[in-house]
C-alpha cells in the first residue's frame, strides 16, 4: 500500500463503535494505509459541530441525523452523506422495577415480545391514575426515538399525549430511573444492561423485537470531504468491513468487550458489553435471555446503507411532525444514504451484496437467500406490528401511519 | 450603550471557568445572568429561567437534551436556534474551537448577541490558556523532582556532588540524544528496582 491517509472519526462511547475501535486498534485501517485518529464525544450535537467545522472527518452517527442535517434541521450541519451502515439493532427499552411489576400485573413476560409487553404497558396506563408516564430517549432524530414510539403507537398509545418522552445522556438515563426521574428508556447498550444490572431496571422489550434487522448507527461522511478524498474513503469501508467480520466472530467477543471498556473508548466493565455482543441479555431479577439479532454487526448485509432504511427514518420524521413532507425533501433523505459508494468501495473484495437499494421492509419473515453475487441471506425483518414498508408506495405509508 | 434587556443563561460544569465568563459577561454590562454549573434537573431550570441566550460548554453531554427543548419547544414557551445562522461559519469554528456553545431565541438580531459570543469565545481561549499553563508548570515541578531523586541517587552511590551528579545525567542525556528527565527517570525505576525496600 503506497498511498497514505489520514482519518480523523468521531464516536460517542456506546458499544457500536465498536466497527471504528476494532479497525482501529485491530490493525484493519493500518492495512488500507489509514492513519485513523478516533476522538470521542459526550453527545450528538458535539459530533455534528465537529462534523461543521471539520474537526473529524466522518462519525459513527445516529442514522437519521444526517437526513435531518441535509434537510436543515440540526444547524449548524454540514452537508452529509452516509456510505456505510454501522451494524443493525443493538437497542433495548428498559423501565423501573415500578412500571415493570405493574406491566407484568398486565401480562408483560420476560420473554421480551413487543406485542404482549406493548399491550401490557397500555393496561397499566390505563388502571393508572396522576401524572403521565416519562420516558427518555437519546435524541429526537435517532432511531430510539423513532423505534420507541413505533412501538407504543402500534399498542395502542399516544407518544405525545399518553406518555411523556424527554431526551437525556444515556449514562445519566440509569441514575434517572432509580431517581424516579423516568420511568424508562430506549437507549443503546452498554446503557440497558447497566440499567438492569446496576440500576435495578427491567427490560421491557428490544429493538430486534420491535423491528428485526432494523438500521442504527451509521458512518456519517462529511460530503466535501468525501468527494475531495474518495480514495480515502473507500480505503474506510475497506476497514469497516474487515472489522464488522471480527466483530462477528464469537470467538472475538471477550476481546472485544475488553477493548470497548477501556477508558479511552466506552470506559464500562467489560461485563456490561458482554451481553449485547453474545446476544444473551440480563433482562432483570437475575434473568437472562437470548435474544436474535439483538445487534448484528456483518451479517444480514448489516453494514449496506439501505436507501429504504433512510427512507423509513424519512417517514417517522413526518409522523412525529418533524417536518412536513414534500417530493423534495424525500429526494434528499433517500439520497443521503449512498449504496452506490459501498458497492464501488468493496467491489474488489469479492463480497457478496444486494443488487438492490432498497427493499420493501418487514416483508421476510424468514431468512432468506438473495442476490445473485454470492452467498448472501437478509431477515427475518418483521415490524412486531406486521407492518410493512415499501419505499416506492411512501405516501401511502405515510396517508395511514397519520390517519391511526 | 446598555447591552442588557437579555436574559442570559451560562451552564458550566467547570465552575472556575463559568465564573471567569459570568465576570466578562457582567463587566460587559449584562446583569441579568444566571449560571448553572450543577446539571441536576437542568430541563427543568432552564423552562423556569425562560433565557433569551444560552451559552454552554460544547463538551457538555447535556446539550442533546437542550437541543431538543428547543426543537420540541413544549418545555421552552419560545422556540430557540442555535446562535450563529449557518452562514456564519468563521463564527462556528471559532466557537467550536474554543469549545463553546450558544443558543438564542428566535428573531433575536445577531447583532444584539454577538458581543456574547464573542466574550464566551475568547473568556474560554483564556481558560485554556491559564489551563495549559499550569499543567506545564505543574509538569515542570514533575520533573524536577524526578531530576532531584536522580541527583541524590548518584550522589549516594558515586560519592559525587551534586553538580557533579547534575553533570553526569546531562551528559548521558546529550549522548543519547534524550532528554535529562528521562535519563533520570531510568535512574529511579532502575534503583527502585534493584533496592524494593529502598526509599524509591
Amino acid at each position: 500500500m503506497t498511498t497514505r491517509h489520514a482519518i480523523t472519526a468521531g464516536f460517542v462511547p456506546l458499544l457500536d463503535s465498536a466497527l471504528l475501535v476494532v479497525a482501529r486498534e485491530m490493525g484493519f485501517a493500518e492495512e488500507q494505509g489509514i492513519d485513523l485518529t478516533l476522538l470521542r464525544e459526550r453527545s450528538w450535537a458535539s459530533i455534528r459541530d465537529r462534523l461543521a467545522v471539520r474537526h473529524v472527518d466522518v462519525a459513527h452517527i445516529l442514522g437519521p441525523m444526517p437526513i435531518a442535517g441535509n434537510l436543515g434541521l440540526n444547524v449548524p450541519a454540514p452537508e452529509m452523506i452516509v456510505p456505510m451502515s454501522l451494524g443493525l439493532g443493538g437497542n433495548a427499552v428498559t423501565v423501573s422495577q415500578a412500571l415493570w411489576q405493574r406491566m407484568a400485573d398486565n401480562g408483560a413476560t420476560a420473554d421480551l415480545d413487543a406485542r404482549a409487553n406493548g399491550a401490557a404497558l397500555r393496561k397499566a396506563i390505563e388502571a393508572q391514575a396522576g401524572a403521565a408516564l416519562r420516558f427518555a430517549v437519546v435524541h429526537p432524530y435517532s432511531g430510539h426515538n423513532y423505534e420507541l414510539r413505533y412501538w407504543l403507537a402500534a399498542s395502542g398509545i399516544d407518544p405525545d399525549r399518553d406518555i411523556e418522552i424527554v431526551v437525556l445522556p444515556p449514562p445519566d438515563m440509569g441514575d434517572a430511573l432509580a431517581e424516579g426521574v423516568i420511568d424508562g428508556y430506549c437507549a443503546g447498550e452498554p446503557w440497558n444492561t447497566f440499567g438492569v444490572l446496576r440500576r435495578g431496571g427491567h427490560l421491557a422489550t428490544v429493538k430486534a423485537a420491535i423491528w428485526r434487522s432494523s438500521p442504527e448507527k451509521v458512518l456519517g461522511v462529511n460530503a466535501r470531504w468525501g468527494a475531495t478524498n474518495p480514495e480515502a474513503m473507500a480505503a474506510l469501508l475497506a476497514a469497516l468491513h474487515q472489522a464488522s467480520l471480527w466483530c462477528a466472530r464469537s470467538e472475538n467477543h471477550e476481546a472485544l468487550a475488553a477493548l470497548l471498556a477501556k477508558p479511552t473508548y466506552v470506559g464500562r466493565d467489560a461485563e456490561l458489553l458482554l451481553p449485547a455482543l453474545k446476544g444473551a441479555l440480563p433482562v432483570g431479577g437475575g434473568e437472562v435471555r437470548a435474544i436474535n439479532d439483538f445487534f448484528v454487526p456483518n451479517a444480514k448485509a448489516a453494514t449496506f446503507p439501505w436507501k429504504s432504511h433512510a427512507l423509513w427514518f424519512y417517514t417517522q420524521m413526518v409522523r412525529w411532525r418533524q417536518i412536513e413532507h414534500t417530493a423534495e425533501r424525500q429526494r434528499i433523505a433517500a439520497e443521503t444514504y449512498r449504496p452506490d459508494i459501498y458497492r464501488a468501495a468493496l467491489k474488489h473484495l469479492g463480497i457478496a451484496m444486494p443488487s438492490a437499494s432498497a427493499k420493501v421492509e418487514g416483508a421476510l419473515t424468514v431468512e432468506t437467500p438473495v442476490g445473485s453475487s454470492g452467498a448472501l441471506t437478509l431477515g427475518p425483518d418483521g415490524f412486531f406490528d406486521g407492518g410493512r414498508f415499501d419505499p416506492d408506495d411512501l405516501d401511502a405509508y405515510i396517508a395511514a401511519q397519520s390517519a391511526r | 450603550m446598555k447591552p442588557s434587556g437579555l436574559n442570559v443563561l451560562v451552564i458550566d460544569e467547570n465552575r472556575i471557568r463559568a465564573a471567569i465568563i459570568e465576570e466578562g459577561l457582567r463587566d460587559a454590562g449584562y446583569d441579568q445572568l444566571t449560571v448553572i454549573d450543577n446539571m441536576h434537573g437542568l430541563a427543568r431550570r432552564i423552562a423556569d429561567l425562560n433565557p433569551d441566550v444560552i451559552v454552554i460548554d460544547l463538551e457538555n453531554p447535556n446539550r442533546d437534551m437542550l437541543e431538543s427543548m428547543f426543537q420540541l419547544s413544549r418545555a421552552v414557551k419560545r422556540p430557540i436556534a442555535m446562535f450563529v445562522d449557518k452562514s456564519d461559519e468563521a463564527s462556528i469554528e471559532a466557537a467550536v474551537e474554543a469549545g463553546v456553545s450558544a443558543y438564542i431565541v428566535d428573531g433575536l438580531k445577531q447583532e444584539r448577541v454577538r458581543p456574547i459570543l464573542k466574550m464566551a469565545i475568547s473568556r474560554f481561549n483564556a481558560f485554556s490558556r491559564l489551563n495549559r499553563e499550569l499543567e506545564e508548570t505543574r509538569g515542570e515541578l514533575e520533573n524536577r523532582k524526578v531530576i532531584d531523586r536522580a541527583k541524590g541517587l548518584l550522589m549516594r552511590s558515586r560519592g559525587l556532588s551534586e553538580d557533579e551528579a547534575y553533570a553526569l545525567l546531562r551528559r548521558t542525556a546529550m549522548n543519547q540524544n534524550r532528554k535529562i528527565v528521562e535519563i533520570a527517570q531510568s535512574l529511579v525505576t532502575a534503583a527502585s528496582l534493584l533496592d524494593p525496600g529502598g526509599k524509591e
